[in-house]
């Protein structure tokens, strides 16, 4: 029942809602991106230890490897969340990319008058 | 033409870009002994530019911007991270980036083996990379042509 | 009235996550006690904090993930990037054939 992964769960459900029921192809591509901060919130909070620190050495702990490897955090998702992020940055510019294509094409920006003008 | 912004921001701006530039290469230097690294330094220098780009607009702004050289610049980036990656497998231990120079003493700048290395080469990478993105949205909004 | 069933289907997908969350997931903040099969005293995690400074030289212990014990990861996620950074200037700054 804690905190962080309900807000998870309700930023994907947010950004799934924006993905299939907006109108507009520049407020879909926002939604792809609360649904992409959604996952990773949830991936970082699988990690935490109970009154852990980050997992830098730093400090006092220099020469405490034991006492630090029992304090620290998990650093495995914070690698992946890392690599997903700029990931993230190249899919936005391009969706925004070819939404500034279409709209010079077709003179407007909602989906279904995009179908109905292809045919 | 782009219509650059008011005085108050240009000057702001141009008074503000060293400091931001300096900024992002700590963050990157850093990257083994604080929170950042390569990816994170990059995108500070790149922001450092754009900020510039917008306040000036895109012809009057004072960086010199050639296109080529920028392309250029990221290949070369993304090319020290496979040479580095090659070298450790042919020279020091037998696996792809295996450690090829000594690891020094832990918390000093000058350890770690070869990871300033490469860091440094992502961050040339990726921040060129952002500068020729921001570049050909903002030649298009401008009223270029295609 | 066609907008009804993607309306449902979200509500549906929403209260299934929530559900999962609250139920079936092990405590928060319970880092390395987590019973894995074969894994049920040590996990990954716990492994590289143990070893990391040793190892690879480096006080960030997450940089040396990147970097040391993924980094061929790293390296495809860096051609990804230069592959969108190829797209965008495709697509904005291509030079017009002649017809």
């Amino acid at each position: 029942m804690s905190l962080n992964y309900i807000v998870a769960m309700l930023l994907i459900a947010l950004g799934l809602y924006c993905l299939l029921l907006k109108r507009n192809l520049i407020k879909i591509v926002i939604g792809l991106g609360v649904m992409t901060d959604g996952i990773h919130l949830f991936l970082i909070s699988m990690g935490y230890r109970e009154g852990g620190i980050a997992a830098i050495v730093t400090g006092e702990m220099l020469e405490n490897a034991a006492g630090f490897a029992s304090a620290a955090v998990d650093p495995i998702p914070q690698a992946l969340v890392l690599t997903s992020i700029v990931i993230n940055i190249c899919i936005v510019a391009l969706a925004l990319s070819m939404a500034i294509w279409v709209y010079h094409h077709y003179g407007t920006l909602d989906p279904s008058e995009i179908r109905r003008l292809r045919e | 033409m782009m219509a650059g912004m008011t005085t108050i921001v240009r000057t702001i701006s141009r008074l503000l870009f060293p400091f931001m530039f300096l900024f992002g290469v700590y963050v990157l230097v850093h990257g083994h002994l604080t929170p950042g690294g390569g990816f994170q330094g990059g995108v500070i220098i790149a922001a450092s530019v754009v900020m510039l780009w917008l306040a000036y607009g895109l012809e009057q702004s004072p960086i010199g911007f050639k296109l080529f050289r920028t392309e250029v610049l990221e290949a070369i980036g993304g090319l020290t991270l496979a040479t580095v990656g090659l070298v450790g497998l042919v020279m020091g231990v037998g696996k792809f980036f295996g450690h090829v120079l000594p690891l020094g003493n832990l918390g000093s700048l000058f350890s770690g083996g070869d990871l300033p290395i490469l860091n440094i080469g992502t961050s040339i990478k990726v921040a060129a990379g952002l500068i020729l993105i921001f570049y050909a949205m903002l030649r298009k909004i401008a009223g270029e042509e295609l | 009235m066609r907008r009804v069933v993607p309306f449902v289907m979200v509500l549906v997908v929403g209260t299934i996550l929530l559900y999962t969350v609250v139920n079936y997931l092990p405590p928060f903040g319970s880092f390395p006690q987590r019973k894995l099969g074969a894994f049920e005293n040590q996990s990954v995690g716990q492994r590289i904090l143990e070893n990391a400074p040793r190892e690879t030289g480096s006080a960030n212990v997450v940089t040396s993930v990147v970097w040391d014990y993924r980094a061929y990861d790293t390296m495809g996620e860096a051609t990804v990037l230069f592959t969108a950074v190829c797209g965008v200037l495709m697509l904005f700054l291509a030079t017009r054939r002649q017809e």
